[in-house]
C-alpha cells in the first residue's frame, strides 16, 4: 500500500528535483547533446547577474508584502467571520471562493480590472471628484514599477486570503470560549481581550498560516505571469518567474535550475525558523 | 461585599421552547455562601451566566448591591467568577493570570506584585509564580483560578462548579479549603453544583433549580428536611426519599426512617410489611431493597437504610416487619406535588 504512494511523490517530485540538481551543475542547455560538469560555474554567473539580484529583491518584497497583508487581513476576516450572525455560512463560502477558483481565471479577472484602458477602477476614480485624476493619464496599475508591484501583492493576498483565514478560523474555534468570557469578566475590553488573550493564543496557528503562506508566496509566479510578466523592466519579476522564463522559455535550462534551486536553502531556513517558534509557542 | 438580587429573572434561549429560567427571584444575604443545586439542564449554570453578564436575559432584572447591573457588560458589574474548566490564560504565567484582572482594571502597577503575592498566598501557590498552567495539577489550577479571582477583591464571587474537575480524594479537600476560604474572606458567594453533597456542606442556604423554575430555597437542614415537593425530597438524599400513594396523598419518608419495627417505639411508629429482596453492604451502613407487601401499595419499591451496627439478617423473599417513626413521615398533594398538611395514618 505504501509503495504507489512513494513511487508518485518519487516520480513526481524527486525525480525533477534530481534533474535540477543535475542540470545545475551542467551547461546543458534546449537541443544540447551530451553533459559538461561546470562545478558552480552556474551559481557564480547568477549571482552577478543584476537582473537575479533584482528578482530576489523582488521575491523578497513580494513575500513580505502580501504575507503582512494577508496576516492582518485574515485574522480580522477570523475573528469576524467566528461569531455567530444570519448569512454566515453564505458568506463563508463567498469567501472561499478566490481560494477555490482556478488562479488563472482570478488572475485574469485582475488583469482586466487593472488594464491600461479599460480599468474599472479608474473609471470609478476619475469620476470622483476628490481625487483630481486626470482623465486622460490615468494611473498605469501595471505599467509603473512601484504601481505594478503593488498590484501583484495585493492580487496574490487576494488569492492566498481564503486559505489562511480558514486555518485561523479553526484555530480560533480551538480556543475554549471560557477563556475570552474570563477575559470579560476579569475586566478587559474589547482591545485588550483581542491582543492579549486571542492573538497570543491564536499565535502558534498563525505560525502555521504564516509558513504556508511564506512557502506558496516565494514559490509562486502565476499572478506575476498572468499580470506583469516580470515587467516593467524586470520590477516585478520574482526568482521562480526568473527561473521560468531562463530555464524553459530561454532554453538555458542549467541556468533555469540553478535560480530555482537558490531557493531550497531559503525556505529551508524560513521553515525550520518557524517549526521551532511553533514548538515554543506551543500551548495547550 | 454586595447583595445579589433577581428579579422575574427568564431566559428563553428559542423563541416557543420552555424557558431555560423561568422567573426567578432570588435575594443573597451579605457576605452569604449561597448554592445553586439540579440536575444537569436545570438552569443553574444559565441562571449564574446572567448574574455574570455573560447571557442576556430574556426578561427579568438583576441588582447588584441595589445597582441594575441586567444591561451592564460583564467587566461593568465588577464581580469574579471561576469556571468549571478555569479558564486559565494558558499562554501567560500563573502570576500573569492572575495579575490580569489588575491590569485590566486599571490597577496602579506598583500594587500588581503585593497584591499577587497576597492572593497566591492565601491560597499557598506562591511557588508557582512562574509557571505555566500546562505545568498545574488540577488542583494547582483551581486554586489558581481562585487567585485570579480573589486578587482584584470582587463584591461577588461566582463559582461555576470549580470541584467537577477535580478527583474524589482531591474534591474532599478542595471543599473543605474553599470552606475556609470563604469564612476568611466573607464575600458573597453563588456556587453552581449537581453535587448535593457539596452544596449541603458548603452552602448557608441552597437554591433548588428543576427545569429552570426554583423549586426551594433553604438551609441545608431545611431542604433536607422539610423538602418544599417531591421534586426536591428526591433530588437531595441518596438513595433518595421513598414516595408512597396513598389516597390523595404521598407520603415521603427518608430510607434512613424505615427501620425494623422492633427499632422503633410503638406508640410513635407507623408499620408496615416489608418485602426483603436483597441488601448492598457499604461498611458504616447497609442498604436494603424491598418493596412493600401490602396489596393496595402495588408492591411498590422502597429503600432501607440501616446502620451496619444493627445486627439484623433477613432471608430474601421474606416479609419482615418494618416502621417509620410518625414525626418523619413527610405528606405531598397527590396533584401538585407539593408539601401538604401532615395527617394521621396507619399502614396495618
Amino acid at each position: 500500500m505504501f509503495y504507489p504512494a512513494m513511487i508518485y511523490v518519487l516520480a513526481v517530485i524527486g525525480l525533477p528535483f534530481a534533474l535540477a540538481v543535475v542540470y545545475a551543475f551542467s551547461d546543458i542547455k534546449v537541443g544540447s547533446v551530451g553533459y559538461h560538469f561546470v562545478g558552480l560555474q552556474n551559481f557564480k554567473s547568477i549571482l552577478h547577474s543584476a537582473t537575479f539580484l533584482r528578482a530576489l529583491y523582488d521575491s523578497f518584497i513580494f513575500t513580505v508584502g502580501s504575507q503582512i497583508l494577508v496576516l492582518v487581513g485574515s485574522t480580522l476576516l477570523a475573528l469576524a467571520l467566528e461569531k455567530k450572525f444570519r448569512g454566515r455560512g453564505l458568506v463563508r463560502f463567498l469567501m472561499l471562493l478566490p481560494w477555490v477558483a482556478p488562479v488563472s481565471i482570478g488572475a485574469i479577472g485582475w488583469k482586466w480590472i487593472l488594464d491600461s484602458l479599460y480599468s474599472v477602477i479608474n473609471w470609478v476614480l476619475v469620476r470622483v471628484p476628490i481625487f483630481h485624476l486626470d482623465k486622460f493619464n490615468p494611473p498605469q496599475w501595471l505599467g509603473e514599477p512601484a504601481l505594478a508591484m503593488a498590484s501583484v501583492i495585493v492580487v496574490h493576498t487576494w488569492r492566498l486570503l481564503p486559505f489562511s483565514t480558514v486555518i485561523l478560523l479553526a484555530g480560533l474555534s480551538a480556543i475554549p470560549k471560557e477563556i475570552p468570557e474570563a477575559a470579560e469578566i476579569d475586566g478587559a475590553g474589547f482591545w485588550r481581550k483581542m491582543f492579549q488573550i486571542n492573538i497570543p493564543m491564536l499565535l502558534p496557528i498563525l505560525n502555521v498560516a504564516l509558513l504556508f503562506g511564506i512557502v506558496f508566496t516565494f514559490t509562486d509566479m502565476t499572478v506575476v505571469y498572468i499580470l506583469t510578466r516580470g515587467g516593467p523592466y524586470d520590477t516585478t519579476q520574482v526568482v521562480p518567474s526568473l527561473a521560468f522564463f531562463t530555464g524553459v522559455l530561454g532554453g538555458d535550462l542549467s541556468e533555469g535550475a540553478a535560480i530555482s534551486l537558490f531557493m531550497v536553502p531559503i525556505l529551508v531556513i524560513v521553515a525550520y525558523l518557524m517549526l521551532r517558534a511553533a514548538n515554543r509557542s506551543e500551548v495547550t | 461585599m454586595a447583595v445579589v438580587e433577581t428579579k422575574g429573572l427568564t431566559k428563553v434561549f428559542k423563541k416557543g421552547e420552555l424557558g431555560a429560567v423561568n422567573d426567578v427571584n432570588l435575594t443573597t444575604q451579605e457576605g452569604e455562601f449561597l448554592v445553586f443545586l439540579g440536575p444537569s439542564g436545570s438552569g443553574k449554570t444559565t441562571l449564574l451566566r446572567m448574574i455574570a453578564g455573560l447571557e442576556t436575559p430574556t426578561s427579568g432584572q438583576i441588582l447588584i448591591g441595589g445597582q441594575d447591573v441586567t444591561h451592564l457588560s460583564p467587566r461593568e458589574r465588577r464581580i469574579a467568577m471561576v469556571f468549571q474548566s478555569y479558564a486559565l490564560y494558558p499562554h501567560l504565567t500563573v502570576y500573569k493570570n492572575i495579575a490580569f484582572p489588575l491590569k485590566a482594571q486599571k490597577v496602579p502597577k506598583e500594587q500588581h506584585k503585593q497584591k499577587v503575592e497576597w492572593a497566591a498566598g492565601l491560597l499557598g501557590i506562591e511557588k508557582l509564580l512562574h509557571r505555566k498552567p500546562r505545568e498545574l495539577s488540577g488542583g494547582e489550577r483551581q486554586r489558581v483560578a481562585l487567585a485570579r479571582a480573589i486578587v482584584r477583591e470582587p463584591t461577588v464571587f461566582l463559582l461555576d462548579e470549580p470541584l467537577s474537575n477535580l478527583d474524589a480524594k482531591l474534591r474532599t479537600s478542595a471543599r473543605e479549603e474553599l470552606e475556609q476560604f470563604h469564612s476568611r474572606v466573607k464575600t458573597t458567594t453563588i456556587y453552581v453544583t449537581h453535587d448535593q453533597v457539596e452544596a449541603m456542606a458548603l452552602g448557608d442556604r441552597i437554591v433548588v433549580l428543576h427545569q429552570g423554575v426554583v423549586r426551594q430555597i433553604g438551609t441545608p437542614k431545611e431542604v433536607y428536611d422539610d423538602p418544599a415537593d417531591t421534586f426536591v425530597a428526591t433530588f437531595l438524599g441518596s438513595p433518595p426519599m421513598n414516595l408512597i400513594p396513598e389516597e390523595r396523598d404521598i407520603v415521603g419518608f427518608r430510607p434512613e426512617h424505615l427501620l425494623p419495627a422492633s427499632l422503633i417505639s410503638p406508640d410513635q411508629r407507623v408499620s408496615m410489611h416489608f418485602h426483603f429482596s436483597h441488601e448492598e453492604y457499604l461498611g458504616a451502613e447497609r442498604i436494603l431493597y424491598g418493596s412493600l407487601a401490602d396489596k393496595r401499595f402495588e408492591a411498590k419499591d422502597v429503600i432501607s437504610r440501616l446502620p451496619s451496627r444493627v445486627e439484623a439478617s433477613f432471608e430474601p423473599g421474606s416479609i419482615v416487619e418494618f416502621a417509620v417513626p410518625r414525626n418523619e413521615l413527610k405528606f405531598f398533594d397527590r396533584a401538585t406535588e407539593k408539601r401538604s398538611e401532615p395527617r394521621v395514618i396507619s399502614w396495618q
